[in-house]
């Protein structure tokens, strides 16, 4: 029988992503990828994975799927709504995210919606069985490339599960949730900042810059005080002969407003790039919702490798301090439920 | 040789050759994208991803974790210094092209009127354009071929197509194209290859590469249809148009 997680409900926009499709941007194919590799990162690791590995990316809301395997283990990262375990004898109950949980056949896991970021991340043990493309999950829906058929999850999808039974282990949480970081989002200046005047690179380390509605995975359209390049626009100086796109630039098109490029972003193009977003703070621009505000503020290119390092090293820490999910001196609830201790008791009243 | 490197944050950075669109310029970015990649496989190079050959420049990817900027840009000054090969290994192949069924080729009246020849004159030149693959990108698998017979050179169209279909054989400025996906597009269609340059279901999906020299062969409809047919069911054998 095969092991699948059939969608009941789908998300707003549920993606499958791994680490991204390396290697393959000289032949003009974008890596795609996880928006927050961190919130992966933890998913993965509260279900026993390797990091990088593919699991759901959820967009604003998640989904409802249904359990078509002996079990599942699985683990929700990022700030959800509460989530919900239901079926099919048993009434609902909520769902704590950051950390693993055990699912049995006929369960439905109800994602809720993520508030306060735009992405979360479901992983399962094991991980999906899905064919690679260019080495990858990762979907990429302008191309229908990876994950399902290159596209987000719609209702009655069948995700096959790479374990038709989850491991019998104890469930993990994080001992506190991941920092992230907060201030500004710290920038290197170019590849092209001298195509601004130093005006317009004034004006954009010393505004605040809102998330337009214009924000996917593609990449964010800023909104506030615009950018003075340092040649006439209508003399070319918003055009350059197209170059590569490193992850987290920020071109600045005539318009004079900034567009951060992330994981779908193309390949190359030709827009004067005033600064590049540091990798460290890549993960909290995945996670930015229409509306918010940023500020950046500039470091140089040894400071921001040094920012990464920290990152990486707070980010293994919290994955080997995770912890069991039993509540110190109460009781584990959820434990109680998962493992249905009263199996088999025909008569459970004391004797008259 | 003087390069310029260019800062993209902590994760990549630009070696630019020059600020213009030349195949001299180009030719020394896919000796180093060439150099790089020899490099890396004799395992130096270590942390770095991938590169990102363009026009005029070439884009290094790397791993902060596994190295630096400080630690690569000499590497990189050295295979420069130690000079880079004049020419790379290239490919070489072809791509047939139908020009005379009127539904792949729109535009080629209004070019052959533009530059003021006739449409047999136009589909000459084309088949007799040497033309070299000088970057792929906007799209995975889309190249942009230099080369053009320059008596075809003309702008983009004022009003791009919104829907320009799969595998249209396409020209503007001094390049041709042949489009991956159906997408809008403003190059001006003179035919339409039976091939498509990107399928997920081949082992490299992606069919031209970076420095790939490039002709066309023309077919007629009959021929168009065979091949579509072969490409469609997964039965084409590609490395026939390959010669190395």
């Amino acid at each position: 029988m095969s092991a699948v997680l059939k969608v009941v409900r789908a998300g707003l926009f549920d993606t499958l992503q791994d680490k991204g499709r390396i290697g393959y941007l000289a032949l003009g194919m974008p890596s795609a990828g996880a928006m927050d590799r961190i919130g992966l990162a933890l998913a993965n690791a509260l279900a026993g994975n390797p990091a990088g590995i593919a699991g759901l990316e959820i967009g604003v809301m998640g989904p409802d799927l249904l359990v078509e395997a002996e079990s599942v283990r699985f683990a929700l990262a990022g700030p959800l709504s509460p989530s919900l375990i239901e079926g099919p004898d048993a009434p609902p109950r909520p769902l704590e995210s950051n950390r693993s949980h055990l699912l049995k056949r006929g369960q439905i896991l109800r994602v809720g919606m993520v508030e306060g970021s735009s992405t979360a991340y479901l992983a399962v043990a094991g991980g999906f069985a899905l064919p690679a493309v260019m080495g990858s999950l990762s979907t990429y829906t302008r191309a229908a490339i990876g994950g399902l058929e290159g596209r987000k999850l719609q209702a009655g999808d069948s995700l096959p599960l790479g374990l038709e039974q989850a491991p019998a282990r104890v469930e993990l949480k994080l001992a506190a949730p991941f920092d992230y970081g907060s201030g500004p989002v710290r920038i290197v200046w170019g590849p092209q900042d001298d195509y601004f005047s130093e005006r317009g690179r004034a004006t954009f380390v010393g505004s605040d810059y809102r998330v337009s509605r214009e924000a996917d995975r593609m990449g964010i359209r800023f909104e506030g005080p615009t950018i003075e390049h340092a040649v006439a626009v209508d003399k070319g100086g918003a055009d350059i002969i197209s170059d590569g796109i490193g992850p987290g630039a920020i071109q600045v098109p005539g318009a004079g407003l900034p567009i951060v490029l992330l994981a779908d972003r193309q390949t190359v193009g030709g827009y004067p790039k005033i600064a590049t977003v540091a990798s460290a703070d890549l993960p909290r621009l995945g996670r930015l919702l229409p509306g918010q505000t940023v500020r950046f503020a500039a470091v140089t290119v040894e400071e921001a490798e040094k920012l990464r390092r920290d990152q990486e090293a707070r980010l293994a820490r919290a994955i080997a301090d995770l912890q069991p999910a039993r509540p110190a001196g109460g009781i584990d609830l959820s434990r109680l439920y998962e493992e249905n201790l009263i199996d088999g008791v025909v008569y459970a009243r004391p004797p008259a | 040789m003087s390069v310029r490197y260019l800062s993209c944050g902590d994760t990549a950075f630009t070696v630019e050759f020059g600020n213009q669109i030349s195949p001299r310029i180009n030719g020394q970015v896919m000796a180093l994208h060439a150099a790089i990649g020899a490099a890396r496989k004799s395992g130096a190079l270590a942390g770095v991803v991938e590169t990102v050959p363009t026009m005029r420049s070439l884009m290094v990817t790397y791993d902060p974790m596994a190295t630096s900027r400080a630690a690569l840009q000499p590497e990189i000054d050295a295979l420069i210094a130690r000079g880079l090969p004049a020419e790379t290994r290239t490919r070489r192949v072809t791509i047939p092209c139908c020009y005379d069924d009127p539904e792949f080729a729109p535009d080629l009246a209004e070019v052959a009127e533009r530059t003021k020849r006739t449409p047999e004159q136009v589909i000459e030149g084309h088949l007799k354009s040497a033309f070299t693959v000088y970057v792929l990108g906007f799209m995975p698998g889309l190249a942009y071929i230099a080369g053009l017979d320059p008596a075809l050179f003309l702008p983009r169209r004022a009003e791009p197509r919104v829907r320009v279909p799969r595998s249209s054989v396409a020209i503007a400025m001094d390049m041709t194209t042949i489009y991956p996906f159906e997408t809008p597009g403003g190059w001006h269609l003179i035919g339409r290859t039976p091939l498509w340059m990107f399928d997920q279901r081949r082992e490299q999906p992606v069919f031209l590469a970076p420095g790939d020299r490039l002709s066309f062969e023309r077919i007629d409809r009959k021929a168009f249809d065979r091949i579509a047919a072969d490409v469609e069911a997964g039965s084409l054998d590609w490395a026939t148009l390959v010669a190395v």
